[in-house]
């Protein structure tokens, strides 16, 4: 039998305020343990909270970004479980009334654009950190965290595939960061992803029994975690066993889900509304204003890269892809007007650093002010393109100016003729037979005599005088 | 609707209470009472009243988004005895 999957994602992504939602410790990551803490981080008794403003215009901005309706009224509500992450036994949530309900975002999947529906996006807080402790039989906690703004980000069933999966998150992250809700990263928590994820006969309307994923730590794990998932289910299905409702932990080393063992049967949060949080009532101008605050995101960008700078679809696409990027492009281009040149400069030489070493551009020291010199320094000839490779990786990894590394590393392009005409002379009488092969017609040969040059003044040679050196003598 | 002493048990489960026997016939029968009070609202005829989002008549009670200094470490734990580098020491729990 065909199956088909229907998979749906709940994101939640921590919110870029400098205090935590309900007090004013800061929200920033990391930290020596327990320093971002006050009494209501702690749930001491008598504390209450106070709901950060800026919070919920940040959700209101996520929110319209992805195309969400905001509900006039909303509401905060206890989801009560017990965990010793959690100091009140309570997590301060949006169960009925969220700040917002039905959006979409659009992917682009090879069969075209697919509208991904979003169910719901509300404000809640975060718990505190647990470590295991590697001597003796408990664990430790760290409240920094706790209270930290999260939104949670909840799609409808519209994803069928991994791969789709895939698509709806890098869009969904990419929103996040444009509109600088928050920083999306994974490694630290500030963006995670559980999966809801059942089969069902290819066509057939009903759905399958579903099982939840968590665990997962990038987004290829995810995708990763789905394959895996849809095919276990497959199996279940075709020994004639039925899949369980369960929450399955993704192990990304052994690249297999494994069944949590659960204390209660079904999680039962008894939610109901928190009565020290007064609702939430939006005015449509406040709306509006949190709209006029939304910038340019990252396919209005890639178009106005194609419209202004006529950068291929594909290069343009690549550099919109993440804000920082993006952002760096463009820093260079209003200091550098040759964009098609920042472009390839970017496109091919720092992607592939990054990517070969996988790092994102704020991991590496480059910056646009020293890229900018550096392309100015080649168009005044003071350096070779082939020089200027060398002076960009230094760059990268010092973040000195380039002039200084050419500077220091005596790297100048050699571009006095008469200097060069002596190199020129040697190469020639050493290679008499190149000489006689151009002048009968191989013109690799004239290509070797110049890479010739090249090697004597360890690439420092001005490429065009040589050029023009070899021209004169050997043509006369 | 009519509580039983399996409802008054799941409850106590779930909010890990310990109760007993006695303390079960208890519940179930003062929680009925609750329940059939509550009941009676039921009778009324509410199809032009709003429904209720929240008791308080607030809106909108929020602060700026300023850092105020956080508790120093002495005071952090000053209430338990369960204070290890900086950590709070609590319980395992096995998840898998
Ligand atoms: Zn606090």
């Amino acid at each position: 039998m065909e199956y088909e999957a229907v998979i749906g994602l709940e994101v939640h992504a921590e919110l870029l305020t400098d205090s935590k939602i309900f007090c004013s410790c800061a929200s920033k990551f990391g930290g020596a343990p327990n320093t971002h803490c006050c009494p209501g981080c702690l749930a001491m008794p008598g504390t209450l909270p106070i709901l950060n403003k800026h919070a919920v215009e940040l959700g209101i901005k996520a929110a319209l970004a992805l195309n969400c309706e905001i509900l006039p009224y909303s509401r905060f509500d206890r989801k009560n479980y017990f965990y010793p992450d959690l100091p009140k036994a309570y997590q301060i949530s949006q169960n009925d009334f969220p700040l917002a309900v039905n959006g979409y975002i659009n992917i682009e999947t090879e069969q075209g654009i697919k509208k991904i529906g979003i169910k719901r996006a509300h404000l809640e807080e975060d718990a505190g950190k647990l470590i295991h402790s590697e001597h003796g039989d408990y664990s430790l906690v760290d409240f920094n965290r706790s209270g930290a703004p999260l939104i949670e980000i909840v799609s409808e069933p519209d994803l069928n595939t991994p791969r789709e999966a895939w698509l709806y998150l890098t869009k969904l992250k990419s929103i996040l960061e444009y509109t600088e809700v928050s920083d999306c990263k994974m490694q630290e928590g500030s963006l995670r992803c559980d999966a809801n994820v059942s089969i069902r006969a290819k066509g057939s309307e009903k759905l399958g029994t579903k099982t939840e994923l968590k665990n997962m730590n990038s987004f290829r794990a995810i995708e990763r975690a789905l394959e895996y998932e849809i095919e276990r289910q497959k199996r279940v299905l075709e020994k004639g066993e039925e899949v369980i409702q369960e929450t399955r932990r993704w192990d990304d080393a052994r690249g297999i889900t494994i069944t949590m063992r659960t204390k209660e049967e079904a999680a039962d949060y008894r939610y109901f509304p928190d009565p020290d949080l007064p609702p939430i009532v939006i005015e449509k101008d406040f709306i509006e204003e949190v709209r006029s605050k939304i910038p340019e995101l990252s396919h209005e960008r890639k178009e106005r890269y194609i419209r202004e700078f006529g950068l291929p679809e594909y290069d343009a696409g690549v550099l919109t892809d993440s804000k920082k990027l993006s952002d760096f492009f463009e820093e260079c281009v209003n200091k550098y007007p040759d964009a098609k040149k920042v472009s390839n400069w970017i496109m091919v030489e720092l992607l592939a650093i990054l990517n070969a070493e996988g790092k994102e551009i704020e991991d590496i020291s480059l910056t646009p002010d020293n890229l900018v010199k550096m392309l100015n320094m080649i168009d005044k000839g003071t350096i070779s393109g082939k020089i200027a490779k060398t002076v960009f990786r230094e760059m990268l990894d010092t973040g000195k100016d380039p002039s200084k590394i050419v500077e220091e590393k005596g790297l100048v392009q050699l571009s006095d003729e008469d200097e060069l005409e002596k190199i020129v002379d040697i190469v020639l009488n050493e290679n008499q037979q190149s000489v006689d092969d151009y002048k009968n017609g191989k013109d690799r040969a004239f290509g070797f005599l110049v890479g010739q040059v090249m090697k004597a003044t360890r690439g420092k040679a001005n490429p065009k005088i040589v050029n023009k050196l070899l021209r004169e003598k050997i043509d006369g | 609707m009519k509580i039983t002493k399996d409802d008054i048990e799941y409850i106590a489960d779930v909010a890990m209470l310990y109760l007993n026997e006695e303390k079960k016939e208890h519940y179930t029968e003062e929680l009925n009472v609750v329940l059939n009070q509550i009941a009676k609202l039921g009778e009324l005829d509410t199809k032009d009243v709003e429904p209720t989002v929240h008791i308080l008549p607030l809106k909108n009670v929020w602060r700026e988004d300023k850092i105020e200094p956080s508790l120093d470490s002495e005071q952090v734990f000053m209430n338990t005895e369960n204070g290890e580098e900086g950590f709070f020491r609590v319980p395992k729990i096995i998840e898998d």
